[in-house]
């Protein structure tokens, strides 16, 4: 993920067309490409998009996907819906608040819509299925083998 | 020798457990053995537990093989897997497979069955056969087709799908659009995303149908951002229809003009609700709105929206193609055909099943769940996602219909069905309702906003043994309030849930007399 710059975001209202009623997908591409929302992009898009200022932070705010702060430079995101409740998601969550270094950012999720094969964690993006503990500091290695 | 044909789905839990990584080992061992192949990426059949399901086709029939990992992939070549060669993974030709042979595929036939990704594939099967009837039949008699059908919304809330068609068809006005919630959101379910991984081009078919019926030249599917694969094969699948003519004007040379733009939703459970989602779709926080006006009136930017789940949708070019009476046939009572069950939590084997209402909670959970994947016995069942009731062992065989579940409190939902073992802490299921709530609210209206972290704040008083009968009565007293005054289903049905767990597992709460008085009612 690279860092939030005045082009790279106006690159992203372009392929948008600056439309304001595209705002929730062009957060979601400045989360996809920068991984979180400065208060320097919010700025530039109130201004960019034609919309408050208080507009655009309110729908950054409103959605759990639209990250205000940096991240680390991994994200796992470990289901707590029901459906992984019922297959161990709670000690998964304990385990791996003590597995991972400052580098993995551990958030929650509230379903994967992948229940039949759970519990499910979502690593960088990709959903993985059946992770008991194991199978979690499995998933942390490979991720610290390949920094 | 000629291609032999290599199924591996590429589909969100077969991906998950390892699908790609067994894709590309039987890529390199067949180049290494001098085989030629064609590895095609179809969807899921459903079957879960078998994922990494692997089929080769032999002499016209597809031979399944279960749970494959890469390492398996030499010992399967060795095994004779092109030939359909014995293995202690081979289940046999996948139409005998048993937890498929007796479903009811009318959604879902596609699924599995052909090459997500490939259009040719797509109209080898059926594909684009409804929407080419339906501009023969005239856009009247597909709304009476699918009014005849009885189809209700398969995204939990059951209202009669053509009853909607038909309002948005007479509304005043000269756009008007489809909206298809694929914001799948309750956990325990997860049919949306394996129609679009597995069957695409079904969904684009069923969403130019709509549009012709009501009039709309518009489509947007509203995607959930936690499915990225799903997003990938639906973004590929809108292109590769709208380069042969399948979407964009004049569809076909027919003068039909139909377009679809696929969103991506942001992590909010709440925009799952349609006003929501349309706030959602124009940019702006998932805030729900009042209704009236309903979307059918004013809609999408003000206009008429169809406002449709994706299986609701998927249901109807079978219905086009075979006849509305036909799919009344199936079900019970005023659920007519089939819905597509998700088995979900803790179950041996998890997948989805397509059946026509009626079957039994029991029939589904042990004749194709076969049980508890911990083997322990059933504790409760939550049916319909986080809103959903817990239901007791007692309780399994209800039949799935939806007034039969909403006569004993509960409700089908979007047919996610999770089971938990007799581990299960039902008082902490109870808490997690309001937790998700308050998490999750969009925050308009105070019974929900306010009354999801009273409700956490009272059940950990009574967790932690603090005026244990003053707050449950404080806790009822919460849920009518809820259920009386939430402007939508959010906090209006959390309590369902927590009132599950207050009147079938109160002993979780260590509620003595309280308990039996609550059973007694």
């Amino acid at each position: 993920m690279t860092d939030q710059t005045p082009e790279s975001i106006s690159r992203i209202v372009q392929g948008f067309d600056a439309k304001p009623e595209m705002l929730v997908q062009i957060l979601q591409a400045v989360v996809q490409a920068h991984g979180w929302v400065s208060k320097d992009t919010i700025r530039q898009l109130a201004g960019e998009l034609n919309l408050s200022r208080a507009d655009v932070h309110g729908v950054v705010e409103y959605y759990h996907d639209f990250r205000t702060e940096k991240p680390g430079k991994h994200i796992v995101k470990i289901c707590q819906a029901e459906a992984c409740q019922a297959m161990g998601s709670r000690e998964l969550t304990q385990h791996a608040n003590t597995a991972v270094d400052a580098d993995t950012t551990i958030e929650p999720v509230y379903c994967l819509g992948n229940c039949a094969c759970a519990p499910a964690v979502m690593v960088n993006g990709k959903t993985i299925g059946r992770v008991d503990a194991a199978r979690f500091d499995s998933l942390v290695a490979a991720l610290q083998g390949a920094d | 020798m000629s291609r032999v044909k290599v199924y591996v789905p590429r589909e969100t839990t077969s991906v998950s457990v390892g699908a790609d990584e067994v894709a590309l080992a039987i890529a390199q061992q067949a180049k290494q053995a001098g085989d030629i192949i064609q590895l095609v990426r179809n969807g899921s059949w459903g079957a879960c537990w078998l994922e990494p399901l692997v089929e080769v086709e032999v002499d016209g029939q597809r031979i399944a093989y279960r749970n494959i990992e890469p390492d398996d992939v030499p010992g399967l070549f060795a095994a004779g897997l092109l030939e359909g060669g014995d293995h202690e993974k081979r289940l046999g030709p996948i139409i005998e497979e048993p937890y498929l042979i007796n479903q009811d595929r009318w959604t879902f036939w596609r699924c599995g069955l052909i090459e997500a990704l490939s259009l040719e594939d797509f109209q080898l099967h059926q594909g684009f056969k409804a929407l080419e009837k339906a501009w023969d039949m005239g856009a009247d008699a597909v709304i009476d087709a699918v009014t005849e059908s009885g189809l209700r919304g398969r995204g939990g809330a059951g209202f009669p799908a053509g009853i909607k068609w038909r309002t948005v068809a007479d509304a005043e006005g000269d756009q008007k659009y489809i909206a298809c919630n694929a914001d799948e959101g309750d956990s325990g379910t997860f049919s949306d995303r394996m129609l679009m991984e597995g069957d695409p081009f079904g969904l684009i078919e069923a969403m130019a149908v709509a549009g012709f019926a009501v009039g709309a030249n518009k489509g947007y599917i509203y995607l959930r951002s936690e499915y990225p694969l799903t997003h990938m094969i639906l973004s590929r699948a809108i292109v590769t229809a709208r380069d042969a003519g399948w979407l964009g004007e004049d569809i076909q040379g027919s003068g039909f003009d139909f377009d679809i733009e696929l969103h991506l939703g942001a992590g909010s459970y709440v925009c799952g609700e349609e006003t929501a989602m349309l706030e959602s779709l124009e940019g702006k926080k998932g805030i729900v709105r009042y209704k009236p006006p309903l979307p059918a009136h004013e809609g999408l930017f003000g206009k008429p929206t169809v406002v449709n789940n994706v299986v609701t949708l998927a249901s109807v070019p079978n219905i086009i193609n075979m006849g509305g009476e036909r799919y009344a046939g199936m079900g019970v009572n005023r659920s007519k055909g089939t819905l597509a069950f998700q088995l979900a939590g803790n179950i041996k084997r998890g997948g989805l099943v397509e059946k026509s209402f009626g079957i039994t909670l029991r029939e589904l959970i042990e004749n194709y769940g076969g049980g508890t994947a911990s083997g322990r016995p059933v504790k409760a069942v939550q049916v319909g996602g986080p809103l959903g009731a817990y239901l007791p062992e007692s309780q399994l065989d209800t039949p799935l219909d939806y007034e039969a579940f909403t006569e004993i409190g509960a409700m089908i939902g979007h047919g996610g069905i999770v089971v938990f073992d007799d581990t299960a802490d039902m008082a902490q299921q109870a808490r997690f309702a309001m937790e998700f709530c308050a998490i999750e609210s969009c925050g308009k209206c105070t019974p929900c906003r306010i009354g999801s972290t009273r409700g956490v704040e009272v059940i950990d008083r009574m967790i932690n043994d603090e005026n244990r009968d003053e707050n449950y009565d404080l806790l009822v007293e919460l849920c009518d309030t809820m259920e009386d005054a939430s402007l939508c289903a959010m906090g209006g049905m959390t309590p369902y849930p927590v009132r599950s767990v207050l009147k079938h597992f109160a002993e979780d709460f260590a509620l003595g007399q309280k308990n039996q008085a609550i059973r007694n009612e």
